[in-house]
């Protein structure tokens, strides 16, 4: 059974239909890599993965249980419980500038151990593990010596990196990443898709939206090409880079290299 | 009459000064912050409401509004509602928590809505967000502009006297009426200084507040 499967999801903005009907499939481990061009969706579709956005029809399963309904009203509990499948790592890093390195890591587990109900012992191993996780992810993303650092005296690559880090913290089942080199400059964008990268090889599950085709090519498992809120073509990377079936991905493919 | 006995005199007003200044601070911060919650409400009557009050209690001068507490409820009730300085306590409270909830609106505004949702997929609850993320950095930014209102603070303190609260400067015009005009004068050094020490520490917490830029 597939780890995460999503059925017809669909979302209108007003009279705007941003998501048509959106279906896929996604096993334990897998990378998929979503592409399209601007305004085809693909923000809104990682923003209704991760309850940002209340999707109008369609559900969501992870790992058989029904983490979304659309027939289903949630309350806020719910939707955090559930929102926690997912991790989202934003295009612009949205880090929290008042605290630094270490305590971006840690302030969500740690006040989410707060509606726990637990012993003074119980309190203080929590918290040790929470710790040690934190420093051990800082070292993942090769960003150990800042963990005092504040999020201003950082490179955007490196605030990338304490994103994902923070993110990976809450231990989500699917790891979304929206744009993650987007608002980097070029030559930082590689120690980003280098960690994502490493991740894989971690058995992450992960959804990553983006612009660079040759990571699309070389690290997903899966590849969606998205056009005015429909999947227009779905495969493997070789599938979807090497024989694309719809004209429209052709168009596409052949004008992001056409740029390069 | 010595100078000593005029600044014995002018302390008491003084007094009565600090007293409105820290009982209207003290209360209005947290019934701004209600009201700012008000205004920025997604019910829209209620918001609608709000920013009519507080278009209201702005537009009208702080003076009128004390003399309206104290003397209006008289006329309906036969006797005040408020004490003198229960009125004027009641009429700057509620004026500088309109104030300073637009100060605070706009600075809750002006918070990324990426904070939020950054706190949100980290499965934290509104008030966690609220508290912990979104607060701090309202501070910060909120700081300047509170500083000025809170200064602005120490001398609308002189408008009790509308009333007959005898605060420092009624005090020193307590004065004038035997044809001493230096004790009124003298009364500016005390607002300099409750104002230079004010300043120092409002440049304290922005020091404070240094660490980090947003
Ligand atoms: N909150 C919103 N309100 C109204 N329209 C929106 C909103 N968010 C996105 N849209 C619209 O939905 C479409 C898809 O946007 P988005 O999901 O951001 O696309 P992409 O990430 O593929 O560029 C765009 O036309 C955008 O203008
Ligand atoms: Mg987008």
């Amino acid at each position: 059974m597939a780890l995460l499967e999503v059925r017809n999801i669909k979302k209108n903005f007003g009279k705007t239909e941003v998501l048509k009907g959106i279906d896929f499939e996604l096993e334990k481990g897998e990378v998929l890599a979503i592409i399209g061009s601007s305004g085809s969706g693909k923000t809104t579709l990682l923003r209704c993965l991760n309850f940002l956005e209340t999707a109008d029809k369609g559900s969501i399963y992870v790992d058989g249980e029904t983490v979304f309904d659309a027939d289903v009203e949630y309350n806020d509990n719910e939707i955090r419980e559930k929102r926690l499948k997912f991790g989202l790592v934003f295009q612009s890093f949205n880090l929290f500038p008042q605290y630094n390195v270490m305590e971006n890591l840690t302030l969500a587990p740690t006040l989410a151990l707060k509606k726990k109900k637990l012993s003074g012992v119980e309190k203080k191993v929590a918290l040790e593990s929470i710790d040690q996780k934190a420093v051990e992810l800082l070292e993942r993303v090769g960003l150990s010596d800042k963990s005092n650092a504040y999020p201003c005296e950082l490179s955007g690559g490196q605030q990338q990196r304490v994103a994902i880090a923070r993110a990976l913290v809450m231990q989500p089942e699917i790891l979304c990443f929206d744009e993650p080199t987007s608002a980097l400059d070029p030559e930082l964008t590689g120690e980003v898709l280098r960690v994502i990268k490493g991740l894989k090889g971690e058995d992450h599950t992960m959804i990553v939206v983006t612009h660079e085709m040759e990571f699309a090519k070389n690290v997903a498992d899966k590849v969606i090409f998205m056009a005015d809120g429909v999947i227009e073509e779905i495969g493997t990377p070789d599938e979807v880079f090497g024989a694309p079936k719809s004209e429209k991905t052709k168009a596409f493919l052949s004008n992001s290299l056409e740029k390069i | 009459m010595g100078f000593w006995e005029v600044t014995l005199s002018l302390l008491k007003g003084l007094e009565q000064t600090c007293l409105i200044f820290a009982l209207t601070l003290v209360l209005a911060l947290p019934l701004g912050l209600v009201i700012s919650f008000g205004s920025m409400s997604k019910f829209k009557p209620l918001a609608y409401i709000t920013k009519i009050f507080v278009w209201i209690i702005r537009g009208v001068p702080l003076m009128l509004q004390v003399i309206i507490v104290f003397y209006v409820p008289g006329y309906f009730l036969g006797t005040p509602l408020f004490s003198r300085f229960g009125s004027v306590i009641a009429a700057f409270v509620i004026n500088y928590a309109c104030y300073f909830s637009e100060i605070y609106r706009g600075g809750i505004e002006s918070i990324a809505k990426g904070q939020y949702e950054a706190g949100q997929v980290l499965g934290m609850t509104k008030s966690q967000i609220f508290f912990k993320v979104v607060l701090m950095q309202v501070v910060k930014r909120i700081l300047a502009p509170m500083s000025n209102e809170v200064i602005t603070l120490v001398k609308d303190t002189a408008l009790a006297r509308v009333i007959m609260i005898v605060e420092i400067i009624k005090a020193a015009q307590e004065f004038a009426a035997y044809g001493l005009m230096w004790p009124l004068f003298y009364t500016a050094v005390f607002y300099l200084v409750f104002v230079g020490l004010l300043s120092l520490l409002f440049g304290f917490f922005e020091k404070k507040l240094n660490y980090y830029k947003a």
